[in-house]
């Protein structure tokens, strides 16, 4: 797997996801907090582009009726049919076997590692900066 | 014939000719109803609707009886970026859909206005009003999409005139009604309709949705969404049954019938069912000379989404041996959230002459189109 530069941290302080090309393939990147998290953007199911779609929290029932809901954020919604994938595994809740979105491992650099990366071309990188980096 | 989804692929193919697609269920919306639909309506209906609403056969003014699946029953990535709501901006949805999907001929299908308002004039003076809309803000904009004749079909003289005022006019392929009708669609009191649509050479499209007043099941409201969209499988059996044994394909010759997102996989064991009725108690029956499933077979077409997605998806090819490849329709209903990708729609491998039935040639002859 080869790593590239996708982004600056400071990219997202004013949104929790962006859609980046590598090697024209399109991945959405997601930051929950100090987590970072990245998947091919094409739904599994029909397509749907994920960047769209919600971050919704894990809802659960025990019996109906009894609904209880955990990990805030943690479950990504397609724009489309609303398939549903567990941002962490990929995993679709409904047939977890069957549909899975395919994630990439994302790390946070700083600038003088980035450099070292290599897929900088689209990138002026800041030594003091911090930046995204996705395996492929 | 080289049909092609992706415009883009083009490139890849060198100088083959790729042909667009035809898309049979493309949903259009008023960005702000006053300013582009009143101005086909008659002054009183602008402050009638003001005064009383559009009120129809549900309990409810603003919505529907089930949530839907997404807000707007949209894709949530159909909102144009220029405000408005899914599907009221040409130009995001050429941008969207059309081009990236490389549609040739798209039939828009407006929803939830007009149709079945309880003041049958109003419903008259607005579906008129949407025809006229349909015109001026779609189809004199962009040649690839073509509309639906709305009809107030409660009084089918009135819709009889409707279809009359537009007959011969290129930017319309069909007149529309809504599967859940207050009466039985074979019912002689359509009659008229489908004579003025057989005369005009269009075919009636049937949209699943609508409120006819009764539950949207044999057996009463359903608790679920998924069920409210489960049950247009049902109502359109139902409206099949009604118009074979009513004798509406044996009396008006040259009637064609589109039926639009209720499935398709079961219209084969429908035709089966009626051809074995039909053998044992025709006599209960006046004017049903051949077998169920020959009319069947010769006067309907189906629309393909939402497709059914088993999971042998070689199960989905024969079904549509069943149905005959010559009969179902492409359609992505966009911009609504159960959207089928052109792309993603049939995963399976399919020989040259069922991909261009599939994807285009099939609307032309449904619409009565030369293949341009």
């Amino acid at each position: 797997m080869a790593r590239h530069v996708v982004a600056s941290v400071e990219e997202f302080d004013k949104t929790d996801r962006k859609l980046v090309q590598v090697k024209g393939r399109p991945i959405v990147v997601f930051r929950l907090g100090e987590e970072w998290f990245a998947m091919s953007n094409r739904c599994p199911h029909m397509g749907g582009s994920l960047c769209e779609g919600q971050l919704i929290s894990l809802v659960e029932a025990e019996r109906p009726g009894e609904v209880t809901m955990s990990r805030e954020g943690e479950i990504l919604r397609c724009p489309w049919h609303g398939w549903e994938f567990d941002i962490r595994t990929g995993q679709s809740r409904a047939r977890p076997a069957a549909f899975r979105s395919r994630q990439h491992p994302v790390s946070v650099v700083s600038g003088a590692e980035a450099e070292s990366v290599g897929n900088l071309e689209t990138f002026e990188v800041r030594r003091d900066g911090r930046y995204v980096v996705v395996e492929i | 014939m080289n049909i092609e989804t992706n415009p883009q692929a083009q490139d890849a193919g060198g100088a083959k000719v790729r042909t667009g697609i035809a898309d049979c269920d493309i949903h259009p919306s008023p960005r702000d109803f006053e300013k582009e639909v009143y101005p086909f309506l008659e002054t009183r209906w602008q402050r009638y609707i003001e005064s009383y609403g559009m009120v129809q056969r549900v309990g409810f003014m603003g919505g529907t009886q089930y949530p839907k699946g997404q807000p707007r029953a949209s894709r949530r990535d159909s909102f144009p970026p220029g405000g408005g709501g899914p599907g009221s901006d040409l130009a995001f949805m050429r941008q969207q859909h059309l081009d990236p999907h490389n549609v040739e001929l798209g039939v828009m299908i407006p929803l939830r206005v007009g149709q079945q308002i309880l003041n049958i004039d109003l419903a008259i003076a607005i579906c008129s009003a949407m025809n006229d809309w349909q015109i001026a803000e779609w189809t004199s904009q962009e040649p690839r999409l073509k509309g639906s004749i709305l009809t107030a079909y409660q009084d089918a003289g009135a819709a009889v005139r409707e279809i009359e005022r537009h007959a011969g006019k290129d930017d319309f392929v069909q007149v529309s009604m809504l599967s859940r009708t207050p009466e039985p669609m074979g019912n002689r009191m359509y009659w008229p309709i489908y004579e003025a649509a057989a005369a005009a050479g269009l075919p009636v499209g049937v949209h699943a949705f609508g409120y006819g007043g009764t539950p949207v099941t044999g057996g009463g409201w359903p608790s679920y969404y998924m069920e409210d969209m489960m049950a247009h499988s049902q109502s359109c059996q139902a409206l099949i049954t009604s118009m074979v044994f009513e004798g509406v394909f044996e009396r008006i010759p040259g009637f064609r019938l589109v039926i639009v997102e209720a499935g398709i996989a079961w219209l084969p064991a429908l035709a089966w069912r009626l051809d074995a009725i039909w053998r044992k108690n025709r006599g209960e029956l006046t004017a049903v000379k051949r077998p169920p499933s020959d009319y069947i077979r010769e006067c309907i077409w189906l629309t393909s989404q939402p497709i059914e997605e088993p999971d042998t998806r070689q199960h989905l090819v024969d079904a549509i041996d069943w149905i005959g490849w010559d009969r179902v329709l492409y359609a992505s209903d966009y911009p609504h959230w159960d959207f089928d990708d052109p792309q993603q729609v049939l995963p399976v491998k399919l020989t040259r002459a069922q991909r261009d039935n599939f994807f285009r040639d099939n609307a032309f002859s449904a619409y009565g189109l030369s293949d341009g």
